[in-house]
């Protein structure tokens, strides 16, 4: 046990671990976070094991398994350093050759290289790939690195120090306003400024006072806090412990959402291995400084998100949201001032404490500070992680970082901030990503999902698509959002099943703006941003459901037909054998038909078709 | 229902009342559902009103009443599954095995659920079925990926 006694215990133990480490070691970095586990990276890694035993090679090389690195439809991903090579797809059968070729022999396995769909080029380096050159990895920096299950490869990231200047160094009030200096404001939605939230809580006369990390992620299409609770949680804990010293808290609270099984895993061992050590617990490092935490599982309701339906969970109630003010940081769980911040918010802590205000706050924009990890997905080419900062456009981060759009279609507009936020259109594409610009376009940053959509995507079944989440996902507590999802839902429905009538697009601004000014809490407040933002730059789209009862890109049943290009189609008969209607009809080699008849529009044929012969009219 | 269980459970969580949600996932977790019974033991050894555990076992998603079959599968509906073609995929499983989400087959062989993200969007459209994950899904590979289930013998 090397239980940390004093500040100075920390530097001693870090240098006796790195004693003990070879830096040449040749290290295979495997990734165990969702993603890659999902493409069965547990397999291949206990194939690439027992390889090693084989050859008699495990303790000449290091398996490290890490958290996510980022680029999950790569996954399996295997990086080998030192000279950074970086393997994709791996899949058990690639295990001979990387360790025969390259391990043995230095040489690269080409076929599994990255390789760039639109140039043709392979990528050696993990560093060279266009997903991570132009990014800025502050805060997801050792996720994918680092063992997350092993504190001491943390503490060799210079994990906890932040904490031994913050404990040894700096008064509460001092880490208050250096956080305030800093400009960070919350990665969860709200953008509302850290370092106020703290010192209003920090002054509020209680004698309890609690901390609280949001890690129930809701808004789908984003996963950063799971990769970060999986990859690197210390970093987390640390900025809690940070914050409790800060306002005087003893007590804390990880809310994690329940379908994150890898995140609580992973909490629960670096909670537990950092009170082993003395760094979380009672008398943390020997200063009397108390603080626990414990983790309370979501239960899946997406309102929980939002900060008081989430102190109302952890106080084993139905998380139903109350109106603010009391804000929670005077009036909070179980009545106490209490912080909420996301989990990727107090990831930010430790690199302003070590690195100081000046430093943090000279990245970013004006109003928006710091980095922000987004999660890429949809029509990208490049899909995961990406963190860059404040202020890079869009444009640098679909195009630039994404690659672009797949298939060479065009695109359309990319949704952020979840059921929250909006659609944004090809004519913003150089606006700069930060808070205020995004909600000036309409949008909001919210957690950071962002989903590119090209012209397969049709924007009123999106905007349908949020309603419908959010009709389920309402508490039901308040008229306005309970009554007004389920009018504006109603209405998309019937646009989108080709009943839409004039007047609709009317009523539904309507609608959305009598909820924006009238809903309790922010689900309600928000609800109407992705049928407002999708009126305002798809208008024409709605008109074409409604007037034309045309659906152009081919998404909602009533108002399209699926069609052969008899030009395009070679009679290979794939959509033939798999039409599961028996609608498709052709002799071998000659052009097919499809029945519209008898069609149920499932897609098969669409998807199957190699030459995309298949359209939609 | 194992009563032992239970108390087994309530006991760890020290009969708080704060921490009913969790005690109520863990008890979940022995039959896989919350049949009444246990929800009125549980009621009467913790001294809480039924009433808030009814309330909670049906506001929060997790929690379900009825029994549900050998295998679940969870077809994820988050942004990017929606854009990626999840709901032909549900429509494809829906006609597969002949029942709605929320529903178990006649055979208690599959129950059918939607989630709402699963945080695994750069490999979407998802599916879960148990514990296994299967990315890019398209209707094509609904019944592929069903068949070995059923033939799996019993848990």
């Amino acid at each position: 046990m090397k239980q940390i006694k004093t500040i100075s215990d920390l530097e001693d133990l870090r240098k006796s671990i790195l004693k003990q480490r070879d830096p040449e070691k040749i290290t295979i970095r495997t990734c165990l976070s969702t993603g890659c586990r999902a493409k069965k990276s547990i397999k291949v890694i206990s194939a690439l094991e027992d390889e090693l035993n084989n050859q008699g090679l495990q303790e000449k090389v290091e398996i490290k398994r890490t958290g996510c690195h980022g680029f999950c439809e790569m996954g399996p991903i295997m990086v080998i350093e030192p000279a950074n090579i970086f393997y994709r797809q791996v899949k058990s059968e690639d295990i001979e050759d990387i360790v025969f070729e390259t391990i043995l022999k230095g040489n690269i396995v080409k076929r599994l290289l990255w390789k760039d769909a639109g140039t043709k080029e392979y990528t050696k380096t993990e560093q060279e790939l266009p997903l991570y050159k132009k990014q800025k990895k502050h805060i997801s920096y050792n996720s994918g690195k680092i063992d997350p299950t092993d504190i001491e490869d943390y503490i060799v990231a210079d994990g906890y120090s932040a904490l031994c200047k913050a404990l040894s160094a700096m008064t509460p009030a001092e880490i208050v306003e250096t956080v305030v200096a800093s400009g960070l404001r919350g990665r969860g939605g709200g953008g509302f400024s850290t370092g106020l939230k703290w010192r209003i809580c920090s002054v509020a006369p209680s004698d309890i006072k609690y901390i609280i990390a949001n890690g129930d992620e809701g808004d789908p299409g984003a996963f950063m806090d799971r990769s970060l609770m999986e990859g690197d949680p210390h970093r987390i804990i640390e900025g809690m412990i940070i914050a409790a010293f800060a306002i005087g808290a003893s007590r804390g609270f990880l809310y994690v959402r329940e379908e994150y099984p890898i995140a609580i895993e992973h909490l629960s061992i670096a909670i537990q291995k950092a009170e082993e050590y003395g760094l979380l617990g009672n008398n943390i490092m020997g200063t009397g400084f108390d603080f626990n935490i414990s983790i309370n599982k979501g239960a899946g309701a997406f309102v929980c998100g939002e900060e008081t339906a989430l102190i109302i969970s952890i106080e084993g109630k139905s998380g139903t949201p109350r109106s603010r003010p009391p804000y929670p940081a005077f009036e909070g769980l179980w009545g106490k001032p209490t912080i909420i911040n996301n989990v990727e918010t107090f990831g930010n802590i430790t690199q302003i404490i070590l690195k100081g205000a000046d430093w943090y706050s000279n990245i970013g924009t004006t109003g928006s500070k710091g980095t922000k990890i987004f999660s890429l997905v949809g029509k990208v080419r490049n899909t995961g992680l990406v963190e860059v900062e404040m202020g890079t456009t869009l444009r640098e981060i679909i195009f630039d970082i994404g690659g672009g759009i797949r298939k060479n279609r065009q695109f359309k507009a990319v949704q952020t901030g979840g059921p929250s936020g909006g659609c944004i259109p090809i004519s913003k594409i150089d606006m700069p990503v930060d808070y205020d610009s995004l909600r000036e376009a309409g949008a909001i940053m919210g957690s950071g999902g962002m989903i590119v959509m090209d012209e397969t995507s049709c924007m009123v079944d999106i905007a349908r698509y949020f309603l419908n989440f959010l009709l389920f996902e309402s508490c039901g507590k308040c008229v306005p959002c309970r009554e007004g999802l389920k009018q504006m839902h109603y209405i998309l429905t019937n646009i989108c099943e080709g009943n839409g009538e004039r007047g609709d697009i009317e009523t539904l601004a309507e609608l959305g703006n009598f909820m924006i000014s009238t809903s309790l809490c922010g689900l309600g407040a928000t609800a109407a941003n992705p049928v407002l933002s999708t009126l305002r730059y798809f208008h024409d789209e709605y008109l074409a459901h409604i007037y034309d009862k045309k659906c152009p890109a081919g998404v909602c049943k009533n108002l399209f037909e699926y069609m052969i290009d008899e030009t395009l189609c070679n009679g290979c008969t794939l959509c033939r054998i798999r039409c599961p209607e028996k609608a498709i009809s052709g002799e071998k080699k000659k052009p097919h038909r499809i029945d519209t008849a008898k069609c149920i529009k499932c897609g098969i044929c669409y998807n199957s078709c190699k030459r995309q012969a298949v359209i939609v009219i | 229902m194992n009563f032992e269980k239970i108390d087994h459970i309530l006991k760890e969580h020290e009969y708080k009342h704060s921490a009913i949600i969790s005690i109520m996932q863990d008890v979940q977790g022995i039959e896989n559902y919350l049949p009444e019974d246990t929800l009125r033991y549980i009621s009467e050894k913790m001294e809480l009103k039924l009433t808030r555990i009814f309330d909670i076992a049906t506001f929060y998603k997790t929690f379900s009443l009825t029994p549900r079959g050998r295998h679940t599968i969870r077809v994820c509906s988050g942004t990017a599954c929606h854009l990626g073609g999840a709901v032909k995929n549900l429509e494809q499983i829906q006609r597969t095995i002949n029942i709605q989400e929320g529903e178990t087959t006649d055979d208690r062989m599959f129950s059918l659920e939607t989630v709402n993200c699963l945080g695994a969007c750069a490999l979407a459209p998802v599916m879960v079925i148990d514990e296994d994950y299967y990315d890019a899904v398209n209707p094509g590979d609904i019944e592929k990926f069903l068949s070995p289930y059923r033939s799996e013998p019993e848990r």
